[in-house]
């Protein structure tokens, strides 16, 4: 669909955009076990995609995603039946029970029961619909590029191996039929060695070709970085790393000391970035076409950010209005601002530029 | 910079040693390509060819190890002092393989990469880009998958990723030996461009000197010893053992100046056609045809091979008849090595029926086990190498024979029988390419088939090499084995085949008498054809032949006097050579 908004050119919206969303996006969603909720924000997430993803193989992966959820809620349910603690009123029907040294298998199903492990599964069924939808939405390798320029090498790597995994499999197989040619039937184990050499050599020279590649267009073509500046880098990215892992482990340890918790993580994560911008500050090179940061991405970024906040504001006032009540079993509430919250993150399927059509040759 | 008037690359006196080589690969090479040459690097394979090439940007020995000594400078800067990666806005590097040297996935952002790596302000960036585009031709695959090209596209997508950091040198490392004849056409006319129009300084190497020598100013032989001559190439080649054929039709009539090009040989050769159109009758051919009642030992009807929506063969008919030696052309991705694999049976084949004849009766190779398919049809593939997994060379031959069943000591006789004085406690990865395919074809001789497949042997072969391959494809071909070698090197074509089949879009076009087929088409003519054109010649021995012929009815030929007022005086057979 065309954008509303008449100055919008087709274009890549910028990447860290769409993560911002789709973080917010997933936040509301594992702040509630509301069916109607995570219903309603699953459909968001695969309006954007229909409406924003890209021509790319990557960008049809979605469907992927939602099976793959799918799957997680009938295992959920599946393994609630098998090994799940069974509580409830209404009884729906008795499996012969089996009674391990302190595990029960099987047992009696309780409607209650069901619908507790069908709404866990489906609250991760669609945090895995959100990291789908960004994937569709977003060119990972672009992502990548938009790293700081300090991780620019990590990012290389990746893009490498991401190209290079064609090509492995391309060069299995030529050894493999050569194997055939050879008259072996190319199966067993003995021949996963024979297999295995040629291509590791494959592999290896591929990559020595590569590496002198880069070396004569110019990688790694960086002034020698003064040692005072590299150790600083170090101390900095280490001690913010020990932070904001020690943060996290505050975050999510209710019995630890509120100081531990975010104001921990914060700090740990500022260190980080001053570390990186430090060890960025030695790394000359400029990126090409680099994806811009306009209005359309504060749009799409706040629209998930607004999501994740009112459907916390919403858990944190009225907390039953976000859970399916079981004990009474009542159809579950809606409240009107979570549903307000989870709409507008759907603006990004008006408010976002239409990606480019790849020109046809 | 320093070195605004220095000469674009200068070798003092440089010697190239190998940690673990007896024998330097370059001894004390002192040359001088200047500002806007094209400067060819021609040599034997092994030679050190590419040391050469590498030692230009610094890669040998700042990547690959090795002791240098003398000096190189490129641009006035000492390689001994700069390394490859701060040379890479003066000398611009491409290889063999373009797809192997990709660092991005798409055109546009691999074109770019250089230039990031160089810190150039994205404005600026984004002008190069664009003007490089345009020069190479290739802006309307700016936004295409690098996995997606054609070599020729791939190959000239190399270059443009070079180009953009606006260097002085370009080098180039046997950029079409992995193409096909129009894509390998693509990248030398881009080459031309680039010297001709932009002033580039270009030293580049190629193992098919027919395609290159026209356009270079330079020529750089380097010998086995791993000296380097350098000079004019009309001069050089006079003597040189490597010459493409219109160098060796030149010399054997002759002709001075020496041509270098099928359009300077075609203005000399006026007295040559002349003289042989009226040795009448027309040559026999180059080899002897196969009796009409050759058995068919291969016989393929209606193949058709898909992979996945796309038909890479249609419905094709191919026999392959005992003591005949058949070329199969045609550009890439036509369908060549599709057809080879599916005759094979180890491929896939959608449609058709493929019989080899197994003694008095006929079978499917596809429903053969590997080990009774080998029996019946050999197949040498591309990356030859993939066959061969031991240690040495003797372990080969000896897991060959265990393969095949056959009395020890089969493969080696093979070997020895191709390419004499293999060490056998080599290993195969040491050898050079004509030594490892000959390893392999004696490997797939061990099995006794009937009938060989060659995909592309040629690659990577020097003329030597080749000379020795056709050598072999022929005494098989005498011996009754019937022999298809799918191939883009025209030359090679000439002088092996009996038949050629040439096939465009997965369907065969053409298929006759290999004179025929390659006279008839511009792509396919080899050079000693368009130079004596119409006379239906293809290789210089068949010249050879053809005024050897019996003598006209005057008795004495005096063919310097056959052509009005003849310069050059042709040689009577046994005179010259």
């Amino acid at each position: 669909m065309p954008s509303l908004l008449p100055t919008a050119l087709p274009r890549h919206l910028h990447p860290v955009a769409w993560w911002v969303w789709a973080v917010g996006l997933a936040v509301a969603c594992s702040g509630t076990t509301n069916p109607l909720l995570l219903l309603l924000a699953v459909s968001v997430a695969a309006l954007v995609v229909a409406a924003r993803r890209g021509s790319s193989p990557w960008a049809r992966a979605f469907r992927l995603y939602l099976l793959l959820g799918a799957w997680i809620v009938v295992l959920r349910v599946l393994l609630h039946v098998l090994v799940g603690y069974k509580v409830g009123q209404t009884r729906l029907y008795t499996l012969p029970s089996v009674d391990l040294p302190g595990i029960t298998l099987l047992g009696p199903l309780y409607l209650e029961g069901l619908l507790a492990a069908a709404v866990e599964g489906l609250r991760l069924a669609s945090l895995i619909a959100c990291i789908g939808a960004v994937n569709a939405l977003a060119n990972p390798k672009r992502l990548l590029r938009a790293l700081p320029g300090a991780l620019h090498e990590i990012g290389t790597a990746v893009v490498i191996s991401v190209t290079v995994a064609p090509q492995l499999a391309d060069s299995v197989h030529r050894v493999r039929r050569a194997r055939v040619l050879r008259g072996e039937g190319g199966r067993g184990l003995r021949s996963v060695g024979r297999v295995a050499l040629p291509v590791l050599q494959d592999t290896l020279d591929r990559s020595l070709l590569l590496a002198s590649a880069m070396d004569s267009r110019g990688y790694g073509r960086r002034p020698e970085q003064a040692a005072g500046a590299r150790r600083l880098t170090g101390a900095l990215t280490l001690t913010g790393l020990l932070g904001a892992a020690v943060g996290t482990y505050g975050l999510l340890d209710a019995t630890a000391p509120a100081a531990v918790g975010l104001p921990m993580l914060a700090a740990g994560v500022l260190l980080c970035a001053v570390g990186l911008a430090v060890g960025g500050r030695a790394v000359q090179r400029t990126a090409y076409r680099p994806d811009p940061w306009a209005w359309p991405e504060w749009l799409v970024a706040g629209s998930g950010i607004l999501a994740a906040v009112l459907v916390l504001l919403v858990a944190h006032r009225q907390p039953s209005a976000v859970v399916l009540p079981l004990a009474p079993l009542r159809p579950p509430a809606l409240p009107l601002l979570a549903v307000v919250g989870l709409l507008a993150a759907a603006l990004p399927a008006f408010v976002a530029p239409a990606p480019p059509v790849r020109g046809t040759r | 910079m320093s070195g605004a008037h220095a000469p674009a690359v200068a070798f003092d006196a440089v010697t190239v040693r190998y940690a673990d080589s007896p024998a330097p690969a370059l001894r004390s090479a002192s040359f001088v390509v200047e500002e806007g040459e094209l400067a060819v690097v021609a040599g034997r394979t092994g030679a050190g060819k590419s040391t050469l090439l590498g030692a230009v940007n610094g890669t040998v020995p700042h990547f690959t190890g090795g002791h240098l000594s003398g000096r190189v400078t490129v641009a006035g800067l000492d390689t001994r002092t700069h390394r490859p990666r701060d040379l890479a806005d003066v000398v611009g590097v491409v290889r063999q393989d373009p797809l192997a040297g990709f660092v991005t996935d798409t055109v546009e952002e691999e074109l770019a990469y250089t230039l990031e790596q160089l810190a150039v302000a994205p404005a600026a960036m984004r002008r190069r880009v664009e003007e490089v585009l345009d020069v190479l031709g290739i802006a309307d695959l700016r936004d295409a998958p690098l996995s997606d090209l054609s070599g020729g596209q791939q190959q000239r997508v190399a270059i443009g990723s070079v180009l953009t950091a606006g260097p002085r040198v370009l080098v180039l490392d046997e950029p079409t030996s992995a193409l096909d004849p129009a894509g390998a056409e693509e990248v030398l006319a881009t080459l031309s461009r680039l010297v001709h129009d932009l002033g580039l300084t270009v030293v580049v190497s190629e193992h098919r000197l027919e395609r290159i020598v026209g356009l270079a100013d330079h020529l750089l032989l380097v010998h086995d010893d791993g000296t380097v001559t350098d000079g004019e190439p009309a001069a050089l080649l006079a003597t040189a053992p490597l010459a493409p054929p219109v160098v060796h039709l030149g010399r054997w009539a002759g002709w001075d100046p020496l041509p270098l090009t099928v359009r300077a040989a075609r203005r000399e050769a006026r007295d040559l056609r002349t003289a042989l159109e009226t040795s009448t009758p027309p040559p026999g051919p180059a080899v002897p045809t196969p009796p009409a009642a050759a058995p068919v030992l291969l016989q393929g009807l209606g193949i058709s091979v898909r992979h996945g929506d796309v038909t890479a063969v249609d419905g094709v008919d191919l026999g392959l008849a005992g003591g005949e030696v058949v070329a199969l052309m045609g550009r890439n991705g036509s369908g060549k090595s599709s057809l080879l694999w599916a005759l094979h049976g180890t491929g896939p084949r959608s449609a058709g029926a493929v019989e080899v004849r197994a003694g008095d009766t006929t079978v499917d190779p596809s429903r053969e086990s590997p080990a009774q398919r080998r029996r019946h049809v050999g197949l040498v593939p591309q990356s030859a190498g993939d066959l061969l997994y031991l240690a040495t060379v003797d372990a080969e031959c000896r897991q060959a024979d265990h393969e095949a069943q056959a009395p020890a000591g089969t493969a080696r006789g093979h070997l020895d029988r191709l390419a004499p004085g293999i060490p056998g406690d080599r290993h195969p990865r040491d050898l050079s390419e004509g030594q490892r395919l000959a390893l392999v074809v004696a490997v797939q001789l061990t099995a006794a088939p009937d009938v060989l497949l060659l995909d592309e042997p040629t690659r990577g072969l020097d003329y030597p090499a080749k000379e020795a391959l056709t050598r072999l494809l022929r005494r098989l071909a005498e011996d009754g084995a019937a022999v298809l070698v799918a191939t883009h090197d025209v030359e090679f074509a000439a002088g092996v085949a009996d038949r050629a089949v040439v096939m465009a879009g997965g369907a065969v076009v053409a298929d006759g008498r290999a004179r025929d087929v390659l006279c008839d088409s511009p792509a396919f003519a080899p050079q000693v054809a368009k130079v004596l054109s119409p006379q239906r010649l293809l290789t210089v021995a068949e010249v050879r032949r053809a005024l050897a012929a019996p003598p006209s009815a005057d008795g004495a030929r005096d063919l310097g006097g056959a052509g009005a007022g003849g310069s050059a005086p042709y040689p009577v057979l046994g005179g010259r050579r």
